[in-house]
């Protein structure tokens, strides 16, 4: 070999800001593909995993609602032939009914006539859907939970149904909201539509604030100042107060909600991302790209903002969350997703209007309070995950 | 001497342990010295072998509880420190014992007017307050040799210089006459000139006051001028103890012998006048203008750099020295268009000054820069192969994948790295192997220029010496130029084969290096040579205070 080999190279040592000699962190990690370290971080963060996981679960779970809690059964045989009534919709008289309205799976007189031709129907677990009026109540609605009823509260429908007792009836777990829906079945599709909106309103006012702070970071001068005035005046306008007036203007639907709540979202970003861009702008490292001859666009991209990123990603969860809580306050409020929609807000304002129903409340909280905290639970084990100076512990 | 007690402090077998996630880990194992009244005791060791850790422990300042000590006493005046409740031990910190940190422009709080924070310490352990506190600030000051203190007693450190600020700390820690004074690295981030005359003050107030010091550096020239004693630190134990001529002239143990051969070997690069010109400046100006009012006005500049003129040849290593603010950095940056400038530059032969980003792409492979600091001149987030393959998708953006990493694994080679990490992040290097990086990314390009900006200034005296050698060896191998731009004149020595010496934008002096240092032609050149080379101070107006 040549002169290369008599150089030594020495031992790592570390050293804390603070001038005092930390031991060197030592590492026995495997060289493997580079992400598997962030992996291996987020793991680290256990709390986290197990949210992640918790949260995973419950989403991919509810994405299938249609086949959990549903008034229609997902197959039907009925005189030899297969019917798929979740995805098609059949007039009531392909079961030989005589309208040619959609038929109606719970109802007794359909059950008869598919029950005469030989032909069974599979349900899903809950037969409700978030829509379905439970027309077999025991008391007035809001109902409570069937297991907590007593037999005289029910006597009336058993008797009528032909049944013996109360715990034969069709249960409604966590009893009925004030027009008779089922209280589970609107969980699981206002779960549903919540986490779906915040991500969606996350997302987009992520890319859109982190954009428009990497912009103004990078560049800074007269895009800055303007930029940040801007900004300034933006944010004084009471933004919960404009939301009431336009969604009363507007129809308020999912994607007009999302353009509304996206109107004041995106400033909470900027800030955060135009510093890391101000500050990271004058790294000894991105004057090392500028002298490969790296261009503005790859610099800004590669090397500032996986910096912002980590900034980024520790706000994620409360821009999340922050944004479920805008479309549950907007529904308590009487402004958010038409009527009929499921939704965890519109629950909480019955639950208020119905104080003597209290598993309204209860169960709205309850699911509302832990898809937040696995939220944040799994965005500090994110913001772990990309932290480059973590290491395993 | 008072009866009593012969030596001041005592330290003895003395370990330091630090808990951290359920593991042990001892910084300092079982050491023993000591310190006489009037006596200067150094500490000396690389980063991390624990010398900072043991000052600290003395006037127990370390993170207790993670930090603990396994086993050892430290006694002061015949009191055990160690066992002092935190009411008690803040009778000795800044009354008898003080101390004095590296950093100038952090340990003095920016908020805090010089007289209100030497006024505090005087308060505290002396209950001086208004005309007699002010009376003791202005004796302090006179004694540190700030000049018209008066005028200074209101100013906040922002508006003081590094070494102003360093006198101020000095007198902070002198206010209660203390009978033992640490200094932690007192000069290292001070200039060399500078430096030089910190170090006469502190010999100068020892002597008078006839306070012992305990005195920790990396550095062994200013052990050799100031020290009585010094103990040798590696790896959390003394490794050799004794006087200084003894350690100095016959050192004992290995590691003693190998830091004091540390001394960068010099060999500089031969001079080619023959040799093609690699780049070429002609009253380089780089002026930055200084703004005022509502509508910015340009009321003036600040003249970075003022009209310099170079010329470097193939082979050649041209060193560039001078003081902070001097605009050596400045003046690397504006020759491999890092910042916009005036004059000039011709690079192989064409011009390239003027020229957009764009168009200067094509020259960047041939030019390259190395940072000084090795923890901030690499990506946190980017992998080291990535980091050293950067270069290669702009300048080769054809060739495959496989070709490159061939390439990123040639230059780990070539700055001695094991291709094998090349799938960490920085933070898991060292310094020395961290500026090892910065270097294989410059030279995986295969550039005939560099631009090293102190590359050996934040590095241990082993590593500096080691990092000179490969220096040296790269530029031989691959037929490389140097610009060199450094204060560390013992490195510059090592390395140039001819010199620019720099100060407030202009070249004070120039010509071949061996000339030069053999006989500067200027008083600043002198000046900063003697401060260099033999920790002395100039007469007053040649160098900044």
């Amino acid at each position: 070999m040549d002169e290369r080999t008599s150089i030594e190279v020495p031992e790592t040592t570390a050293q804390s800001p603070m001038g005092l000699a930390v031991p060197p962190e030592r590492h026995h990690l495997a060289i493997s593909p580079l992400n598997a370290r962030r992996w291996q971080n987020f793991k680290a963060n256990r709390r986290g995993y197990a949210a992640f996981w918790i949260f995973l679960v419950l989403f991919v779970v509810s994405l299938f609602a249609e086949f959990i809690a549903n008034d229609k059964p997902f197959y039907v045989r009925y005189d030899g032939k297969s019917f798929f009534p979740v995805f098609v919709t059949y007039p009531e008289t392909t079961f030989g009914g005589e309208f040619e309205t959609a038929a109606d799976y719970r109802d007794p007189y359909l059950q008869k006539l598919i029950a005469e031709k030989g032909g069974y129907m599979l349900w899903p677990p809950i037969r409700y859907s978030y829509n379905t009026q439970n027309l077999d109540l025991p008391t007035p609605a809001p109902s409570k939970p069937t297991w907590l009823l007593s037999e005289k509260e029910c006597k009336a429908v058993v008797e009528r149904k032909g049944l013996s007792s109360c715990r034969d009836l069709e249960y409604n777990w966590l009893g009925t909201d004030d027009q008779g829906r089922d209280v589970v079945a609107r969980l699981i599709y206002g779960f549903r539509i919540s986490v779906l909106f915040g991500l969606a309103l996350t997302g987009i006012s992520s890319v859109i604030g982190v954009a428009a702070g990497a912009v103004q970071g990078y560049f800074g001068g007269w895009t800055d100042l303007l930029f940040q005035r801007f900004i300034e005046i933006w944010t004084a306008v009471p933004g919960l107060y404009l939301l009431l007036i336009i969604s009363s203007v507007l129809a308020p639907g999912f994607f007009v909600l999302l353009g509304i709540l996206l109107l004041f979202s995106w400033v909470s970003l900027v800030g955060l991302v135009r510093a890391e861009f101000l500050r990271g702008r004058n790294f000894e490292y991105i004057q090392a790209a500028r002298a490969l001859g790296v261009s503005n666009g790859t610099i800004m991209f590669r090397h500032l903002l996986p910096n912002a990123m980590v900034a980024t990603m520790t706000f994620l969860p409360f821009i999340l969350s922050s944004s479920v809580a805008a479309l549950t306050s907007l529904d308590f409020l009487g402004f958010g997703l038409p009527p009929g929609s499921p939704s965890l807000g519109e629950m909480l304002s019955q639950a208020k209007a119905n104080v003597q129903a209290p598993w309204l409340g209860i169960a709205a909280f309850v699911t509302v309070a832990t898809m937040l905290s696995l939220l944040i639970f799994i965005g500090e084990a994110v913001r772990d995950a990309f932290d480059p100076r973590k290491t395993q512990g | 001497m008072e009866a009593g007690y012969e030596k001041l402090l005592e330290v003895e077998d003395l370990s330091i342990a630090f808990r951290q996630r359920q593991r042990e880990t001892l910084a300092v194992d079982r050491i023993s010295f000591s310190v006489r009244r009037g006596e200067t005791v150094a500490l000396v060791g690389e980063s991390g072998s624990g010398k900072s850790v043991t000052a600290l422990s003395v006037l127990k300042l370390l993170p207790y509880p993670a930090a603990h000590h396994p086993s050892g006493s430290i006694r002061f005046k015949n009191q055990e420190l160690l066992s002092l409740s935190e009411a008690d031990i803040r009778h000795v910190r800044g009354n008898d014992i003080t101390i004095i940190f590296q950093e100038p422009m952090t340990s003095l709080n920016p908020l805090h007017t010089v007289e209100k924070q030497i006024g505090e310490s005087l308060l505290l352990h002396q209950g001086l307050a208004g005309q007699p506190a002010r009376a003791r600030t202005l004796e302090l000051l006179h004694q540190v040799g700030i000049p018209a203190p008066e005028t200074r007693l209101s100013s906040y450190p922002h508006q003081l210089s590094g070494g102003q600020r360093q006198r101020v700390m000095i007198a902070i820690a002198l206010a209660n006459e203390p009978d033992l004074l640490i200094a932690d690295e007192p000069t290292t981030a001070l200039d060399v000139t500078v430096q030089a005359q910190i170090l006469a003050l502190l010999k100068e107030l020892q002597t008078r006051l006839g306070m012992a010091m305990l005195f920790i550096t990396h550095d062994l020239g200013i052990v050799r001028k100031l020290a009585d004693t010094v103990c040798v630190m590696k790896a959390g134990r003394i490794v050799e103890h004794g006087g200084v001529e003894r350690v100095f002239t016959a050192p004992e143990h290995a590691y003693t012998r190998a830091l004091l051969e540390a001394e960068p070997r010099p060999d500089p690069a031969p001079l080619c006048p023959d040799a093609p010109m690699i780049i070429e400046t002609k009253d380089l100006k780089v002026w930055f203008p200084i703004k005022r009012g509502v509508m910015r006005r340009v009321v003036g500049h600040i003249k970075a750099v003022d009209g310099v003129s170079i010329a470097v040849r193939q082979g050649e290593t041209l060193g560039i020295v001078g003081e902070s603010g001097s605009g050596k950095t400045t003046l690397g940056l504006a020759i491999l268009r890092l910042v916009s400038s005036e004059g000039p530059i011709v690079f192989l032969g064409s011009k390239i000054s003027g020229l957009t980003f764009r168009k200067m792409r094509p020259f960047r492979r041939h030019m390259q820069i190395v940072f000084q600091d090795p923890y901030g001149s690499l990506s946190p987030r980017m992998s080291v192969s990535d980091i050293v393959e950067e270069g290669l998708g702009v300048h080769d953006p054809k060739s495959g994948k496989q070709q490159r990493e061939q390439r990123v694994v040639a230059a780990l080679r070539e700055v001695g790295l094991d291709p094998e990490t090349r799938f960490r992040y920085p933070h898991e290097f060292s310094g020395g192997q961290r500026q090892r990086i910065a270097l294989a990314r410059a030279v995986v390009l295969e550039p005939s220029f560099i631009v090293l900006d102190e590359p050996t200034s934040a590095l241990d005296m082993l590593i500096q010496a080691q990092m000179v050698e490969l220096l040296r060896a790269l530029q031989k191998r691959c037929n490389l130029t140097y610009l060199f731009i450094s204060h560390d004149l013992r490195v510059v020595a090592a390395l140039a084969s001819r010199l620019v010496v720099m100060r407030h934008g202009k070249v004070m002096e120039e010509g071949p290096a061996a000339e030069l240092f053999a006989g500067p032609r200027s008083d600043y050149t002198r000046a900063l040579f003697a401060a260099a080379f033999k920790l002395e101070t100039a007469p007053e107006g040649i160098v900044a205070q």
